[in-house]
């Protein structure tokens, strides 16, 4: 009978190899940490004081903390942008939305009585709102998700002026000021917010059948479909969540300077966080995600860009530096190109 | 000493452009179109604005035309002042080139065109000249300003807020500063890093100085914009730093808020990108109209603000 | 017959190895394969047999052993190199471009070309000459999606052939066939024969391995277990071969494993009049609880359209569907699934698996969906599920992790079999349940079929296979364009009085 051909076999053997084949399942995710390690390590060559950290007024400070504290949008956005593109979708809007929550929040806070809470909250729901729209859109729309987020990403800015009046809107607030420039237990507040909300999107995913049947839905929507899945409304959350974390990046990044910038808040930045996505390992087309390695893949980029910083290159180096870096990581991630290099090894040791 | 003098000269052209005052004379009116590029930023609008407010007062007759980004507007709109058989056309370039056909064609119809701001790569005997802000000159006055500032000190280290990389405008400022420091001897600029003309990018730089340099040793701290300067004061001020008399700042564009920085003591002086051109503008078209011959560029004048007009100033921008 | 008159292997492998991660898909395989002959490989589910024709296809690069084209050792690292040395395929899903012409198709990418333009006329005229060869007379400039699966396969043979193939290798061209096309596409594979082309063949279907080939290779487990002329080796000894083990072939003849049922007290659904414009006429259909109900018909004829209007993937724009004596509004799979349905579809790789996610989340997936976003079954839930299933049908996989699309053909079906009754449905509609599945394995699903009938479920099942479904069905529908034509129930139905009502004027 078949049942004795494979199972009982494998059975046998497999607890064994159990953490050996975890590992070699999982090679793809250990990858991102490793890179980071390495790039931490370069940047202490270059300058031996990088892993120094001092107490200034109660608060940690130093170019670890600097990485922690500056990769906080893009990390905010990697989680956002690892549900979308497991359903095989992409969110280019993140970055419009961005200076469209710190726009509405830098002039509520300005020129009304609201509470800051209220104004933090209405931002956050503006953030929900470009969410909605573009799962709209690409759900029950049938609209490619690359142009659909594109038309909030050219628009949204625009929008983002109207509010700000094209102006950078200024404010004075220690509440709203306190989200990107506040200080708790030594280390800057963002740190925590983007940890708060990467454990609760972690938990909302993974301990509930969500992430499951995200994957589903980017790994075969159609398939998905037959076996009773909504898929459309997981397309539609996904963007909704997106949006919420763009929102709260939106918020750091203004109360970090005490005002609004229309023009250029989270400019590119979704960008860097499609990249810190697939350096993490979660396939643009969409499937399997990995939100851990998401973050650090966000993390990676801010460690070059920091690193960047303090290295004394001229700054026309630095597009260069980053290129070269990336390319590299992605290169090693490459399966193909470990293969072409398997073989090249080999078939050079055959004649010998 | 060679340093004294050329301070001195420095010194004395800039006063003899902040003193240099327009004479406006009761004029015959003229038609002049005026075809902008759009209205992508705030300086934008205001040198918009101040076109057209200076063309009123002068009894010029502006017809205005807003581009929207697009160059085939531009084109458009020269082609419709030539039919219009305007005195002079001013183009605000959106890009450099591609100008050669519809400018052979105002020169056909016999309309001088003058260009504003930024450069184009047509050939040179198809328009009159270009009248434009001179980013070098801004990058001099900068240093020039932090020399005299710092003129007892033995040593002063400099860090630099680079604009966006690429941009005629951080290639210029840097080169003019770079320039001008390298004849005194106490000045050193020890490090430059692009804080893409933002606040965010400002701080971050800035952020990374204190880190990696000893914040004692640093002196000065130059930013190719206001925009990133006042990033940057955000970032002294976390790091348990006086901005501006800790580490003393110069900045470039002379925005609103960088008037409210310096009367809070947190910067010391900005140099002045002015939006408003059209004086010497339409003083070009005129004296070409009067038969004068004009050099190949008319820079518009650059000033410097301090801490002590600075409320003054502000009042007097925000008041009307 | 030109069986024996051939000394020399146009191709040949020898001691032809791979494994992917512990699993040795292939191990120590000679295989020899002469010109002018059909030889059939078989085995069952997860055998090595699509591991054997990728690696002499290129797909797949090979961890020992050689294969030898006229006696000279080849390597080739893709299709097209394959290709080029004279190695054709034909794999189940048509490589072709279905929204380019028959003609465009056949000439895609080595097209004549007359001042430096693509030749349309003579495109044209080609491609008619050339599939005239075949005995086809179809207008080339039409849309290759607009012809049946048989005339799309008979199209990438000829593209096949036609770039200087001398094998051809067909993994089970006659899957998704009806009878009649498959003896269309044996009379090509016949000519080709004729013509000296090495052909190899790969299908669970015994009767055509009897009727088309000369030479029989069986893998079991990645081995080469025999290889016979089929002439010597008739089926009784061959399904041994094949299993390892002998099986009672449920010979339809006497079957009296067909359970009774008391219709009509105790019905799960009832359709009436359900169709929708353009897809299918209206008609009215009710299925029992523990009663199993085939539909018959030829492919086209309406039986896959009606499954998916009752499990609303495509919404029914007439009649109305009663779920124990309910009205039920059915406007997608989600509605169906709340109500108590599953279904099978046809097409495994598109509508079933999730290729890249694990064994595990393909079976629980149903499941899962059925109850919702937030009452997650757990890790160790779903492996108990997942286990018990592989263990129940008998899926060939090293563990529940493996990535789904990993598996074989075979056992690819299964797990979408597994996904369906893992959600415990008291409906199921299984669309051709038994496609690619192997002799062994199909005997068992058949008993599950049953056992699950006898359980109580009321089952739905399309199959071309006749035998089968007069096997198990209680109640036979006979559909033909789009219509219902008639109803057979209980010794009515026999092969013959099903094929005589599809062929009735
Ligand atoms: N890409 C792959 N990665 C990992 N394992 C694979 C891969 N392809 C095949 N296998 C494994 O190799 C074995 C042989 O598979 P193969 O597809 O050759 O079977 P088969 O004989 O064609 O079966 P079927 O009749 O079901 O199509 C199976 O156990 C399968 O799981
Ligand atoms: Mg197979």
């Amino acid at each position: 009978m078949p049942e004795n051909k494979t199972h009982t076999e494998v059975n046998d053997v497999a607890p064994r190899f159990n953490l050996i084949q975890s590992l070699h399942r999982n090679r793809r995710l250990l990858f991102p940490v490793v890179a980071l390690i390495l790039i931490l390590i370069g940047d202490r060559i270059i300058q031996p004081n990088f892993f120094n950290i001092r107490v200034v007024d109660g608060r940690l400070v130093g170019s670890l903390i600097d990485i922690l504290n500056r990769g906080t949008p893009t990390v905010l956005l990697a989680v956002g942008m690892t549900l979308v593109i497991a359903t095989k979708g992409i969110d280019l809007s993140v970055g419009a939305v961005i200076a469209i929550c710190g726009a509405v929040a830098a002039v509520l806070i300005s020129t009304t009585t609201l509470p800051p809470l209220i104004v933090i909250l209405i931002s956050i729901a503006a953030g929900m709102l470009c969410g909605l729209w573009n799962g709209i859109l690409v759900a029950y729309m049938g609209i490619q998700p690359i142009v659909a987020t594109l038309i909030l990403m050219v628009i949204g800015r625009g929008i983002a002026q109207l509010i700000t009046n094209g102006q950078i809107a200024t404010f004075s607030n220690p509440t709203l000021e306190f989200v990107g420039k506040g200080v708790l237990l030594g280390f800057p507040f963002p740190i925590f917010l983007s940890l708060i909300v990467f454990g609760l999107v972690w938990l909302l995913v993974r301990r509930t059948a969500i992430g499951l049947l995200v994957e589903s839905v980017g790994a075969n929507d159609r398939a998905s479909f037959f076996a009773g899945i909504d898929a459309a409304r997981f397309k539609v959350f996904v963007y909704v969540i997106s949006g919420v974390c763009a929102a709260l990046a939106g918020l750091i990044v203004t109360a970090d300077i005490k005002g609004a910038d229309a023009n250029n808040a989270g400019l590119w930045l979704e960008l860097d966080a499609v990249l810190a996505v697939v350096i993490g390992g979660t396939a643009l087309t969409g499937g399997r995600f990995f939100l851990g390695t998401s973050v650090i893949g966000a993390f990676i980029i801010q460690a070059i860009q920091t690193g960047i910083f303090v290295s004394g290159l001229p700054p026309t180096f630095n597009l260069i530096v980053q290129a070269v870096v990336i390319l590299a990581i992605l290169f090693l991630q490459s399966e193909e190109l470990r293969r072409l290099f398997v073989r090249i090894f080999t078939s050079l040791r055959k004649p010998a | 000493m060679r340093s004294r003098q050329l301070l001195l000269a420095v010194l004395v052209t800039i006063f003899a452009i902040l003193g240099s005052a327009v004479l406006v004379h009761a004029q015959d009116q003229i038609t002049v179109g005026f075809a902008q590029t759009g209205s992508e930023s705030g300086w934008r609008t205001a040198f918009t604005e101040a076109m057209i407010a200076e063309a009123e007062s002068q009894n010029i007759n502006l017809i205005f035309s807003d581009g929207q980004q697009k160059q085939e507007n531009q084109i458009a709109a020269l082609r419709s002042f030539i039919a219009q058989g305007v005195d002079a056309i001013i183009l605000a370039p959106l890009v450099e080139t591609g100008w050669d056909e519809v400018f052979q064609e105002a020169q056909d119809a016999g309309i001088p065109v003058f260009i504003i701001d930024r450069n184009v790569t047509a050939d040179p005997s198809l328009y009159v000249t270009r009248i434009a802000s001179d980013f070098v000159y801004e990058g001099r006055l900068a240093a020039a300003w932090l020399a005299t500032a710092t003129a007892n000190r033995e040593q002063c280290n400099i860090v630099e807020l680079y604009g966006t990389v690429g941009s005629s405008a951080a290639i210029d400022r840097a080169t003019g500063f770079a320039e001008t420091i390298a004849l005194f001897p106490n000045l050193e600029l020890v490090a430059s890093q692009s804080g893409d003309f933002t606040r965010t990018g400002g701080k971050e730089v800035m952020e990374s100085f204190l880190n990696s340099l000893d914040p004692a040793s640093i002196c000065a701290v130059f930013g190719h914009n206001d925009d990133m300067l006042i990033g940057a004061i955000e970032a002294m001020k976390e790091a348990g730093i006086d901005p501006a008399d800790d580490i003393l700042t110069v900045s470039v564009d002379a925005i609103d808020d960088i008037f409210v920085s310096m009367m809070n003591g947190d910067a010391n002086a900005t140099v002045l990108l002015s939006p408003n051109m059209g004086v010497q503008a339409y003083a070009a078209i005129r004296s070409y109209l009067a038969g004068e011959t004009l050099p190949a560029l008319i820079p518009v004048p650059s000033a410097m603000y301090f801490q002590d007009t600075a409320a003054e100033e502000y009042a007097a921008r925000t008041g009307g | 017959m030109f069986t024996n008159a051939h000394p020399i292997a146009v191709l040949k492998t020898e001691k032809l190895t791979k494994s992917f991660g512990s699993v040795k898909a292939l191990s120590n395989v000679d295989f020899n394969l002469y010109a002018g002959e059909v030889h059939a490989v078989l085995g069952e589910n997860g055998a090595g047999k699509s591991t054997l024709i990728k690696l002499i296809t290129g797909v797949y690069n090979k961890d020992h052993g050689a294969i030898l084209l006229d006696g000279k050792a080849i390597e080739p690292h893709s299709p097209h190199e394959a290709q080029s040395l004279g190695i054709s395929a034909v794999y189940q899903e048509i490589n072709l471009v279905p929204t380019l012409s028959v003609a465009e198709n056949l000439y895609l990418g080595r097209q004549p070309m007359r001042w430096g333009m693509i030749d349309t006329r003579r495109v044209n005229t080609n491609a008619k000459a050339l599939l005239k060869t075949y005995d086809l007379n179809i207008d080339v400039t039409r849309t290759l999606s607009t012809f049946s699966t048989a005339i799309q396969q008979i199209v990438a043979i000829a593209r096949g052939v036609d770039m200087s193939a001398r094998v051809l290798i067909l993994d089970e061209p006659t899957a998704s066939l009806d009878a009649n096309e498959v003896q269309m596409l044996f009379g090509v594979i016949s000519l080709l024969k004729a013509r000296g082309i090495a052909i190899l063949l790969i299908t669970h279907f015994l009767d055509q391995v009897y009727q088309i080939s000369d030479r029989i290779t069986v893998l079991r487990n990645g081995e080469k277990v025999g290889e016979h002329l089929t002439a010597d080796l008739p089926k009784r000894q061959l399904i041994p071969l094949m299993l390892g083990r002998d099986l009672a072939i449920n010979d339809p003849a006497d079957s009296t494993a067909r359970i009774t049922s008391d219709t009509g007290t105790n019905t799960f659904l009832q359709a009436e009049g359900i169709g929708r414009h353009g897809m299918l006429h209206p008609l009215d259909l009710h299925v029992d609880k523990g009663e199993i109900v085939g539909l018959a018909g030829l492919l086209g004829s309406g039986r896959t359209e009606a499954a998916k209007l009752l499990f609303g993937i495509v919404p029914h724009d007439a009649g109305d569907v009663r779920v124990k004596g309910k009205k039920v509004l059915l406007r997608s799979p989600r509605d169906a699934v709340q109500n108590g349905f599953g279904m099978c579809p046809e097409d495994r790789k598109v509508e079933g698996i999730l290729a890249e996610l694990s064994v595990r989340e393909n079976i629980v997936l149903a499941l899962q969906a059925k109850q919702g976003w937030f009452n997650s079954l757990g890790h160790k839930r779903q492996q108990e599920i997942a286990e018990e299933m592989i263990r129940a049908l008998h899926i060939v996989t090293p563990d529940s992790n493996k990535p789904a699309g990993e598996l074989s053909g075979g056992n690819q079906q299964k797990v979408i079999l597994a996904r369906w009754l893992a959600s415990q449905p008291e409906f199921l509609i299984l669309d051709e349940p038994t496609r690619g599945i192997d002799v062994g394995a199909h005997a068992e699903i058949i008993q599950i079929i049953k056992r699950l009938c006898a359980e109580g479920m009321a089952l739905l099942v399309i199959s071309s296979e006749l035998a089968e479904v007069v096997d198990y069905s209680h109640r036979v529908i006979v559909l033909r364009d789009r219509q219902k034509l008639t109803e057979l129930s209980g010794e009515e139905i026999t092969e013959q009085t099903i094929m005589q009502a599809i062929a009735e004027k």
